[in-house]
C-alpha cells in the first residue's frame, strides 16, 4: 500500500521504529516541554500533558529558539527523548541537535505528514532513505 | 600517550557511536576539510567537521563557507550534566587539537557567580557553570557572555559570514548588519569554531535572503514594549525559518534597542533569522530591490495597525493586578537601557513584595558601575545582574524556589518564552513595569 509510505527528504540518525505521537502544532524543546518529566508543558501546545518519550514525535514546523540544539543529546543521554522527530518542515536548530544527539530526523515530505500518520500508529523511520512507514 | 588520551576523548565524545554518519559526496569539501573530517587533526575537529557536513547534507549545501566570528550559546540548563561532561572530553586533548580557529564569543551564561546565592540557584547549578567556563577557557572562548554582541563586541560588517548563536542576536546581524549566519545552535557554532567554517545554505546565499511577505505598518510604535509586540505579531505569522518577512511604512530610522527589540520577538516568536524593513536595513533600499524583481512583483501587503500590535500585547494582561517578580532582560540592556531604568528608579523604592531584575553584558555593567547606574538601580531595590539572561538561569528553578509566577517585563521575548516555564508573564512599557514594581502591584490597565 504506497499511501503507508512517505517520503521526505534526506534526513540524519539512524532507522527506527516506535509509536506515532501525532499534532498539527509546532516543535522547541525549550518552549514546549518539561523536559525532566518528558511531558510537553506549554498551556497552548495541542499536546500539552502529554508524553513524549520514546514516541515517534511528527510535528508541524521547527519553532523557538536555539537551546534544542543542545537539549536533545542531553534528552537522549537521560532517555527521555523522543525515539525519532518529523516535521513538515526543520530548521537549521533542529538539525543540528538531531546530528549532535544521533536522533532520527526527517521532514520536508510531499505533503503534510501530521495528517499522514495518526497517533498510536506503529511506524518506521529511515533517515537515510528519507521515508516514515506505517506498519 | 597522546593515542590513549585520543582515544579516552574519543569515548567521551562518543564519536565512534555515529554509525550513520555517511558523506554522500554531493558536499564538495577542500583537502583540509577533509583532512578534519577523517580525523588527521584530532577527533574534535572530526566531530566539528561530521556536524558540519551532517547539517551541510541535510541542507543540501554545495560547499563550506569560511566565518569571520563565532557566538556561542551554551547555558547550563540547556547543556545539562551530557553536554558539560562532553565539553570537558573536548577541553582534554592537546592545545593544538582542541582551540578555536575563529574568534569565538559566548552569549549568556546561566549563573552570575557575584549573585546567585541571592536568586536562590543552588551549589549544583553553580558547579555546572563553572565547569562549563573551565571548559570553554580550554578551548580559546571568550567569554563575553553577551547576547548583544552586536553593540557592545564587534559588530557585524555588511556581507560578512559568522556562525551566531542566540536567535536576537543572528537576527540583527543578519537583518540591521547585513551580515550572514543561520541560527547556529551550541553544538554547530562549536563546530564553526573548532574548523572555522559552516555549511553554505540558508542565510548565506543571495536567494534566500529575498524578501518574502510584505507588512505595511500604519503606525511608529511607542516604546521598546510596542516595538517588541510588533515584532512578535510579525513573527506569529511566520510559517517557517525560511519565510523573510519585509517591513514597509517605518519613515524614519529606529534606534539599535527598537530594532534589537523587534528582532528578537520576531526570532522568538516566528524562528525566523531574518526581515528587511525598506529605507532602514542595508538589503531593503525600497521594495523592487529587497523583492528582486519589477514593481509587479512586489506582493500586495498585509497591513499591521496599532491596535493589532496593542491587541497583543493586551493578551498578555491579567485579570487580577498581583505582582511578584518584573524583568528587564532578554536581550540584555545597553547602556541606554540602564540609564533610561536608572532614571525611572531614582530617588524610589521597589516594593517589599516585588523583585526587580535587571540583566545587562559584563561590558555595560561595568560602564554602569562607573557612570553609577548600577548604584542607583540596586539602591532602589532592584538588583542588576550581569552575564546572563532572565530564561537562561534555570527561571523555572528561581521561579519556584522564589515564589515568582506573575512576572512583568518589556521584553516580548520573554514573555513568549516564559509561559511554558510555570510563569504568568505579562508585557507592559518600562515605565508601568518600573511603576508597578514601586507599588507592588500591577499598575495601569490594558491599553
Amino acid at each position: 500500500m504506497s499511501q503507508q509510505l512517505f517520503q521526505g527528504h534526506v534526513g540524519i540518525g539512524p532507522r527506527v521504529t516506535a509509536e506515532a505521537l501525532v499534532a498539527s502544532d509546532n516543535f522547541s524543546a525549550r518552549y514546549d516541554l518539561d523536559r525532566i518529566k518528558g511531558v510537553f508543558s506549554r498551556q497552548q501546545h495541542k499536546l500539552c500533558g502529554q508524553s513524549y518519550v520514546g514516541k515517534v514525535l511528527i510535528l508541524n514546523a521547527a519553532k523557538g529558539g536555539v537551546a534544542s540544539a543542545w537539549m536533545l543529546r542531553e534528552m537522549t543521554a537521560r532517555n527521555m527523548a523522543p525515539a525519532a522527530l518529523i516535521l513538515n518542515f526543520a530548521n537549521p536548530i533542529m538539525a543540528q541537535g538531531a546530528s549532535f544527539a544521533n536522533l532520527p530526523m526527517v521532514d520536508r515530505f510531499d505533503g503534510d505528514i501530521t495528517e499522514f500518520v495518526k497517533t498510536g500508529d506503529k511506524v518506521t523511520v529511515d533517515p537515510a532513505k528519507g521515508t516514515v512507514k506505517i506498519l | 600517550m597522546c593515542a590513549n588520551l585520543c582515544d579516552a576523548a574519543s569515548a567521551i565524545l562518543k564519536i565512534s557511536a555515529i554509525e550513520y554518519f555517511e558523506w554522500n559526496e554531493n558536499m564538495k569539501l577542500t583537502d583540509h576539510e577533509s583532512a578534519m573530517l577523517a580525523g588527521e587533526e584530532g577527533p574534535a575537529r572530526k566531530y566539528a567537521m561530521e556536524q558540519v557536513v551532517n547539517v551541510g547534507q541535510f541542507f543540501d549545501a554545495e560547499d563550506c563557507v569560511e566565518i569571520a566570528q563565532v557566538h556561542l550559546m551554551a547555558d547550563p540548563e540547556s547543556l545539562g550534566d551530557e553536554c558539560v561532561s562532553f565539553l570537558e572530553g573536548l577541553a582534554e586533548l592537546p592545545e593544538e587539537e582542541r582551540l578555536v580557529r575563529a574568534p569565538t564569543i559566548t552569549d549568556p551564561r546561566g549563573v552570575d557567580l557575584q549573585a546567585y546565592k541571592r536568586l536562590k540557584q543552588t551549589e549544583e547549578q553553580a558547579n555546572l557553570e563553572r565547569r562549563s567556563i573551565a571548559a570553554f577557557r580550554a578551548l580559546g572562548v571568550m567569554m563575553t557572555d553577551t547576547c548583544i554582541n552586536y553593540q557592545t563586541i564587534m559588530p557585524p560588517v555588511l556581507g560578512e559570514h559568522l556562525a551566531f548563536g542566540d536567535t536576537g542576536s543572528s537576527i540583527y546581524a543578519n537583518s540591521v548588519m547585513g551580515a550572514r549566519t543561520n541560527f547556529e545552535g551550541g553544538p554547530s557554532a562549536l563546530a564553526a569554531a573548532l574548523t572555522g567554517r559552516t555549511p553554505r545554505y540558508g542565510f548565506h546565499l543571495d536567494e534566500v535572503r529575498k524578501g518574502g511577505t510584505h507588512f505595511e505598518v500604519d503606525h511608529r510604535p511607542a516604546d521598546l514594549s510596542e516595538w517588541g509586540a510588533l515584532g512578535a505579531v510579525v513573527g506569529r505569522q511566520m510559517q517557517s525559518y525560511w519565510e523573510v518577512p519585509v517591513i514597509s511604512g517605518i519613515d524614519s530610522p529606529p534606534t539599535s534597542d527598537e530594532l534589537k527589540h523587534f528582532g528578537a520577538a520576531l526570532a522568538s516568536f516566528g524562528s525566523t533569522p531574518l526581515f528587511h524593513m525598506t529605507g532602514i536595513t542595508p538589503e531593503a533600499p525600497d521594495l523592487q530591490t529587497v523583492f528582486d524583481g519589477p514593481a509587479a512583483s512586489v506582493p500586495v501587503a498585509t497591513s499591521l495597525t496599532r491596535a493589532e500590535v496593542t491587541a497583543l500585547r493586551d493578551s498578555y494582561w491579567p485579570a487580577d493586578d498581583r505582582l511578584d517578580v518584573v524583568v528587564f532582560a532578554a536581550p540584555q540592556l545597553s547602556l541606554m537601557e540602564m540609564r533610561t531604568l536608572a532614571g525611572l528608579l531614582k530617588g524610589r523604592r521597589v516594593n517589599d513584595a516585588v523583585t526587580l531584575i535587571a540583566t545587562t553584558s559584563p561590558e555595560i555593567k561595568s560602564a554602569s558601575d562607573r557612570m553609577g547606574l548600577t548604584e542607583l538601580i540596586e539602591a532602589s531595590g532592584g538588583i542588576v545582574l550581569e552575564g546572563v539572561c532572565f530564561y537562561q538561569m534555570y527561571a523555572r528553578e528561581i521561579g519556584e524556589a522564589n515564589g515568582w509566577k506573575r512576572l512583568m517585563s518589556n521584553s516580548a521575548k520573554i514573555v513568549n518564552i516564559l509561559g511554558g516555564y510555570g510563569y504568568e508573564p505579562m508585557l507592559a512599557s518600562m515605565t508601568q513595569c518600573v511603576d508597578s514594581a514601586v507599588a507592588g502591584k500591577i499598575i495601569g490597565s490594558a491599553l
